[in-house]
Parts: structure tokens; C-alpha cells; sequence
């Protein structure tokens, strides 16, 4: 990542959800997409015919930037449907900035869409045999994560209650949120005696498995100027991958995020403690801890203890996955654009109930693959550039 | 070697690797340039980019980095685990025992090569040491 990095090149000027959930019979991947894209331009005031930028990625389609080009009939479109799994998204959004800096496009839309639920996850990803991993059975993504939870435990004397913690903050972030798929309340108990899928992860320390999809739109400065909503700005990005399968993952305890956050930081001239809200990609409760941990929040080893006591709920001390995260409120396979998403409406203000008061700086850090990819990105409102 | 030598015509690296597992052996590379094992088996050495990687027999002997047991909807809960073996490299695996819970981060462990029914080449699964 360059060191020169100048922020205020492109603006991010709107942001949608797809219907999310459980969205019915028939409706495809590229479907939601679309739902998401119309939606975002509704938000921003700008119309299907100025795109000429996608960056979009999905399991349910091997042409995912030719079909939205089709779908969405834009012949002339700038194209990147780059996958990096669930974290993708943050890194179309480092491209789209530098496409429309470099004068590849003008206004650019990153998009998502998957009918996981509505199709089951065997439908909608291709399962890879790799003769190294695949005759022993791993229950993947789920045993990788476990895999990395053992060793935190074994390390750090993490325990089964800590990675509850976690879900149940994401469970009350969840309850302010209307768009959120769980609409109970949880608790510690409930975690640790759900059933059990790869020890030390119940299915409550698992993300949810549903549909949605979802699209953000970037244009130029000048561009943004002339639209409704207040621009969001990429501060700083970084990215790092460690590995794609987990038993080539260097450290099950440190991951790549603590390379991806230092690039990101240094390029945006921020630390950890300038950022107001936080979205980690929380396929599993684990990410969370490894991912505060690695991101700078709190000491490695201390994840544990530093997301107990209600430390990330709402009322505590530092705002994490606001939205509910993919625990909670939703999650169709490729999470990242969901944080992109929540972390623009947190600038914006548009949050109700789960609103973190004055929010000026939102951190959204994805993940792809088994812990492989780590993409961080740094966002703020208008006044931080 | 240079990288634009031929590749080995009739066994890939994946093969080779199988072949020593028919021989019931452990084989992994080991890449003279970065003085290091290179596990899972490629053409070229990832560190230095140098394709010229030996072929090294473990002795077998390794300790379990990481453990899990995967509970399936049907049958009986089953051991995955991360082996690290004491050449440097480390595998994807599953430690043989009664109770899968109980295999231990920091557990010493044997290699075996074993032909299972419903795969096509045998696979490496490990024995706590002090039962073999």
C-alpha cells in the first residue's frame, strides 16, 4: 500500500441494503445485488445511467462483475469483481477510491447479493477438495475457527464464557437494530449449552446463515458536492493474507489484521484510540477477540477479558459491530459489505437507537477465507480529512 | 534449477508426496536455500522462489498445535487437529483415540500411514506417542 496515500480523491456518497433475511423462492444472487444497488442510488440521488464503475463479488456467480454489467445493462462499466471471500468488499472499496482518482470511472458501485438461506450454503459455494485437509473431515469455515479458538484458550486461558460474551453483545447491539434477524435476547448460558458444532464453537458462537445483499456508491469530490447526503471518506486501507487454508495459517493467534491495521492506520495517521466506532467481521465469536487484539484495542492475549463485563455492548466502553454483526443480524456468506454499510450510516448519523453519539472515525475490518484475508479500512466524515 | 526448467514429466509433487505414504512414510520438502521445511508439496520453494526442493522422510514424531472435534449431525463426534511435526512443518490431521476430547494442545504424537475406505490415497493420521 502506498505511503502517500491522500484521502478526499473519491467520496462515498451512499449506502443499501438488499431485503436481507429470508427473501423467498426464486430470487437470485443478482437480484439482490440489484435490490442494493437501486437502493443505494435512491440514497444518494444519483441514477443507474451515471454508473460506470462495478466491483462486485458473490459465491453464486463465476461472472459476477459480467452479470451485474448484464443485469444491470452497463455495457461500459470499469469492471473488478476481485474475491477475497467475505472481505472483498473493503478491498473493491480501496479500488473503486483509486479508479475514480486514476480517472478509470466516475461513479462506481460495490455490490453484494447471496439466497444462502433461501438455497442452503451447499447450493451456493463450491466445496474445493485439497487433499490435505479435506480426507479429515474439517467442518470448514467453522472447524478452522475452532481450531484457532483452542489455541487462544490454550495460550491466553481464554474461556468458552468470553467467546459468549461476544455473542451476547452482538445479540443486544442486534435488539436496537430493526433490520436484525434475531429479535431475542441471549444469554451466556444459552451459548455455552446450544448444540455444539466444533468444539469449542456451539452454533450460538456461529454467524447466522441467511440472504441478503447490499451495495455502496463512491463518485468524485466535485460529483459528491452536488448530492444529499453528507461524504464518507476513505481515511486508510490495508490488507494482508496469511495463508488460504488454516493448516498453513503461520499463528492461529495472530492474524494478518495486525499488519492490515498498521498499514491502515499509519496511512490514515490514526491509532486505535481515535477510532469511535468499530465493525470486525465476526464470522465466529473468536474474530472478535482475535481481531480487537490484533487492531490494537486491548493487549494480545487479553481478548478474553476485554469483551466481558459488557465492555462491547451497547453502554460500554467501546462500540463494536453495532449493526448486530453477522451473529446477529445477518449473514450471507461474504459479510464485508455489511460493515462497510454500518460503519457510513454510524458517519452519517442514521443510526436510531444503536447510534454512537458524534461518531467521526468507523474502522471496518473484513475477513475472507479461514482467517486468510484480512482487509482493514478506515472511514470518516468530512471533517477528518 | 531455474524455474524455467521443465517440470518433472510423469510425478507431480502431490504424487510423489502419496507415493511415500504407499511406502508408509511421512515425505516433505526441504528447501536448501531458506534452510527450512516446506509443507504442503509444490514446485518451488515459497520463501526464495528457488525450485530446487529436497525430498525428506520425517521420523514421525510431532505435537499436537491445535485440536478441535467436530460434531456431525449424524455419527459420532471426530478429532481434527494441526500437527506439528519436530522437522518444521505442520499438517492438517486427527489424533487416534477413544475420546476426542481428549486429545491436548502440547501432546506428543506419532505418524502413521493409513489406507481409508472411501479415499483413494492413504493419509497421515497420528497416535499419542506413548500408545505406539
Amino acid at each position: 500500500m502506498r505511503d502517500d496515500f491522500r484521502p478526499g480523491r473519491a467520496a462515498v456518497v451512499g449506502a443499501a441494503e438488499s431485503d436481507l433475511g429470508m427473501v423467498g423462492a426464486g430470487y437470485s444472487a443478482l437480484d439482490l445485488m440489484a435490490q442494493g444497488v437501486g437502493r443505494a442510488l435512491d440514497d444518494c440521488g444519483l441514477t443507474l445511467r451515471d454508473v460506470d464503475g462495478i466491483f462486485c463479488a458473490t459465491t453464486q456467480s463465476r461472472l459476477a462483475g459480467l452479470a451485474l454489467a448484464e443485469y444491470l445493462n452497463l455495457p461500459e462499466a470499469y469492471i473488478d469483481s476481485t474475491s477475497t471471500g467475505g472481505s472483498s468488499f473493503m478491498g473493491h472499496l480501496v479500488r473503486a477510491e483509486a479508479a475514480i482518482a486514476a480517472g478509470l470511472c466516475e461513479v462506481a458501485v460495490v455490490a453484494y447479493g447471496s439466497t444462502q438461506r433461501s438455497l442452503g450454503r451447499k447450493n451456493t459455494s463450491t466445496a474445493e477438495w485439497n487433499p490435505y485437509e479435506s480426507p479429515f473431515r474439517p467442518f470448514l469455515p467453522t472447524t478452522a475457527y475452532a481450531l484457532a479458538a483452542a489455541r487462544h484458550m490454550h495460550e491466553f486461558g481464554t474461556t468458552r464464557e468470553a467467546l459468549a460474551d461476544v455473542a451476547v453483545a452482538a445479540r443486544q447491539w442486534a435488539l436496537l437494530n430493526p433490520q436484525a434477524w434475531e429479535k431475542t435476547p441471549l444469554t451466556v448460558e444459552q451459548v455455552l449449552a446450544s448444540r455444539m458444532v466444533s468444539y469449542p464453537l456451539t452454533i450460538r458462537d456461529c454467524c447466522l446463515v441467511s440472504d441478503g445483499g447490499g451495495a455502496i456508491m463512491l463518485t468524485t469530490p466535485a460529483r459528491a458536492r452536488t448530492l444529499s447526503r453528507a461524504p464518507v471518506y476513505l481515511l486508510g486501507a490495508g490488507h494482508c493474507t496469511t495463508h488460504q487454508t488454516i493448516s498453513n495459517m503461520p499463528d492461529l493467534v495472530n492474524t494478518g489484521a495486525r499488519i492490515s491495521g498498521s498499514m491502515a492506520y499509519a496511512q490514515a495517521g490514526l491509532t486505535s484510540s481515535d477510532v469511535d466506532v468499530v465493525g470486525v467481521y465476526d464470522a465466529f465469536t473468536i474474530n472478535t477477540i482475535l481481531f480487537l487484539e490484533d487492531l490494537g484495542f486491548c493487549a494480545k492475549g487479553e481478548g478474553g477479558d476485554f469483551v466481558s463485563n459488557g465492555r462491547i455492548a451497547p453502554g460500554g466502553t467501546l462500540p463494536v459491530n453495532t449493526n448486530g454483526g453477522g451473529l446477529s443480524y445477518c449473514h450471507p456468506g461474504m459479510y464485508g459489505i455489511f460493515l462497510l454499510i454500518e460503519a457510513i450510516r454510524q458517519l452519517r448519523g442514521e443510526c436510531g437507537a444503536r447510534q454512537v453519539p458524534g461518531a467521526e472515525v468507523a474502522l471496518a475490518h473484513g475477513n475472507g477465507g479461514v482467517l486468510s484475508s484480512q482487509y482493514t479500512v478506515l472511514l470518516g466524515g468530512a471533517g477528518t480529512i | 534449477m531455474t524455474m524455467n526448467e521443465t517440470l518433472e514429466p510423469k510425478l507431480s509433487p502431490h504424487a510423489r508426496y502419496v507415493q511415500h505414504l504407499k511406502a508408509g512414510e511421512l515425505a516433505y520438502q526441504f528447501s536448501p536455500a531458506a534452510d527450512r521445511a516446506v509443507f504442503f508439496p509444490r514446485v518451488l520453494c515459497p520463501y526464495t522462489g528457488d525450485a530446487a526442493l529436497q525430498w525428506r522422510v520425517s521420523a514421525g514424531a510431532g505435537t499436537v498445535y491445535s485440536t478441535s472435534v467436530v460434531y456431525p449431525r449424524k455419527g459420532e463426534p471426530y478429532n481434527v487437529a494441526l500437527i506439528d511435526l519436530d522437522e518444521g512443518f505442520r499438517v492438517m490431521s486427527r489424533v487416534v483415540t477413544d475420546d476426542p476430547l481428549a486429545v491436548a494442545i502440547g501432546q506428543r504424537v506419532a505418524f502413521r500411514s493409513v489406507q481409508e475406505e472411501g479415499l483413494d490415497e492413504p493419509i497421515p493420521v497420528f497416535y499419542p506417542l506413548e500408545a505406539t
